[in-house]
């Protein structure tokens, strides 16, 4: 070592500040603390929740059942919306004006109709088309034949409303998504001589990945608790289930905490989930800050 | 004398009401390192951009190694090629960006090797080995395993020229190499387009470096208001320039 201070060793400076007062910071902290203490007090001592309700129908056959099904919904709704999704954007960006129209169709109408008007619909789509067939169209000849009532259940109604409604609104994230990827990105692949779908696959969508899915997984947790509107068309899932048990012993409040205590653990579980995609997805982008989710927020703790 | 690796013949393209290309010509023979420069919204970038058709050109005819870029002739009618033809004719074309657009989701090795595992469907053995070899050639094996966020400008610049060569282009295309680099890393960027030209790869770079353009350029062209105003051998042309707006350009980037 060079410089003046070099004879004798570096000396040891420790910071051990002291924080200033924060007698605002406090005060608040003590009302905000009392407060939930007397929440939890009102809510634990209250006799009108039966407890003992509560923790008998928590693991009950038909409300784990009704569990079941509202995993069911969300998952293939989103799986389905999302490609309805990718295939709506990929049409809006594309350069036919047919393809593009039909697309802002799609979208102006599945954002500009209520989801449960669509559900009480599709539930009665047999009103409007008795019959559904595979063949030729403007009434050919058909190859194969169903009539709605058989096909049309409560479930299969459930997932044509959530699904097309819910790629209504993918499309408009995995459009941004595609748009927010550099231009240069499709130039320099084009450059390679890759084609259009190429472009798209390999470089484009896996870059537009990183914008498209934190809303998804916002999505997603909005969808496990969408699902309970399919309770109009009695589509057994969670809140139906726990409907139909309130309706035969009057313990209303009781079922409607069993049922919102499932919606917690599986939005809670989706919400760490959605962390870890996240992570992966952020691959080559170190230098950008990983967010703290929003969902996840509540758990962390201090300044983050 | 042998037929050009490139022939630019007339070319036109206008943006709106703006004319870029007012009708340039220039052929570019093989193994040759053609250096454009000119001043900003002079036409030189559009006019690169246009020889792998990134641009479409309004008229004129371009041609690479003997192919009319974007169009087939039968009889005297031109078609417009398909798109997996225009692919094809891509391969062959190597492009560097100012801003070196590397995949970002993609470590320098796998940047090198996507072009030639998607496009050409060489195996994934096949297409590491010879990326391998290249960024061995750009001295960067020891990064391969890094994103491109991880890299400094002129590293990333370096991956971006191997990227290229891998896919054994007949003629690279340089749009402003080093202009989005910070100083000190312009000359490892230059290296490596150095050696480049000296293996005998056909070049066209846009490019503000005059020393690169004198010691390693076969002909200099000077582009302002989207025509050629001067062209020659670097040396004569940058050492007695004849036109007055290339005598003022030089005393701006000297």
């Amino acid at each position: 070592m060079t410089g003046t201070a070099s004879d004798t060793e570096d000396p040891h400076l420790p910071i051990d500040a002291l924080s200033p007062p924060r007698p605002g910071r406090w005060i608040m902290a003590a009302v905000a603390g009392l407060i939930l203490v007397w929440l939890a007090y009102t809510i634990i001592v209250n006799e009108n929740l039966h407890w003992d309700v509560i923790a008998a129908y928590l693991m009950d056959g038909r409300i784990l059942g009704g569990l079941w099904v509202t995993i069911q919904l969300t998952v293939l709704s989103m799986v389905i919306g999302l490609a309805l999704g990718v295939l709506a954007a990929v049409m809006q960006l594309s350069g036919s004006p047919v393809l593009r129209g039909a697309s802002a169709l799609y979208t102006w109408f599945f954002r500009g109709t209520p989801l449960l008007v669509q559900l009480i619909f599709w539930f009665n789509i047999g009103l409007v088309f008795p019959s559904f067939g595979i063949g030729l169209p403007f009434d050919g000849p058909k190859l194969i034949e169903w009539q709605a009532n058989e096909l049309i259940t409560p479930f299969t109604a459930a997932l044509l409303g959530l699904a097309i409604n819910e790629g209504a609104y993918m499309a408009e994230i995995v459009r941004a998504g595609i748009r927010s990827v550099d231009p240069g990105q499709r130039e320099a692949a084009e450059a390679l001589g890759m084609s259009h779908r190429q472009v798209l696959r390999r470089v484009v969508l896996p870059q537009a990945m990183r914008v498209i899915i934190p809303p998804t997984g916002n999505q997603f947790i909005s969808m496990l608790k969408t699902t309970s509107m399919v309770s109009v068309i009695a589509g057994a899932e969670l809140l139906t289930v726990s409907q139909r048990i309130y309706l035969g012993n009057f313990e209303v409040i009781a079922l409607l905490i069993v049922a919102s205590i499932w919606y917690i653990v599986l939005t809670t579980i989706a919400s760490v989930g959605q962390h870890f995609i996240e992570k992966r997805f952020e691959r080559g982008h170190h230098a950008l800050q990983v967010r703290v989710r929003r969902n996840l927020r509540p758990f962390s703790r201090g300044n983050v | 004398m042998a037929e050009p690796m490139v022939s630019i013949r007339s070319v036109r393209k206008r943006f709106g009401s703006v004319e870029v290309l007012k009708g340039i010509s220039l052929d570019v023979p093989v193994g040759g390192v053609v250096c454009v420069v000119g001043p900003s919204g002079s036409g030189k970038s559009t006019l690169l951009r246009c020889v792998n058709r990134l641009e479409t050109i309004d008229s004129g005819r371009i041609r690479v190694d003997g192919d009319l870029i974007g169009y087939a002739e039968q009889g005297d009618r031109l078609h417009h090629l398909s798109p997996a033809r225009l692919c094809r004719q891509r391969q062959d074309i190597g492009m560097v960006f100012q801003r070196f657009h590397l995949f970002p989701h993609r470590t320098a090795l796998e940047n090198v090797m996507e072009g030639q595992v998607v496009v050409k469907g060489v195996s994934k053995r096949d297409a590491r080995s010879r990326a391998l070899e290249l960024l061995e050639r750009v001295g960067l094996a020891d990064r391969a395993d890094h994103y491109p966020a991880q890299l400094s400008g002129g590293q990333q610049q370096r991956v971006a020229i191997a990227r290229s060569l891998a896919m054994d282009p007949k003629l690279m295309l340089f749009d402003e190499p080093t202009s989005a680099l910070d100083p000190e890393l312009v000359q490892e960027v230059l290296a490596v387009m150095r050696d480049l030209a000296a293996s005998g790869m056909t070049m066209m770079v846009v490019t503000h470096e005059m020393n690169f353009a004198r010691e390693v350029g076969d002909s200099l062209i000077f582009i302002d208001g989207g025509v050629i105003v001067e062209q020659g051998h670097p040396r004569d042309v940058l050492a007695n320039p004849r036109h007055e707006r290339f005598r003022a350009f030089l005393g701006q980037v000297l």
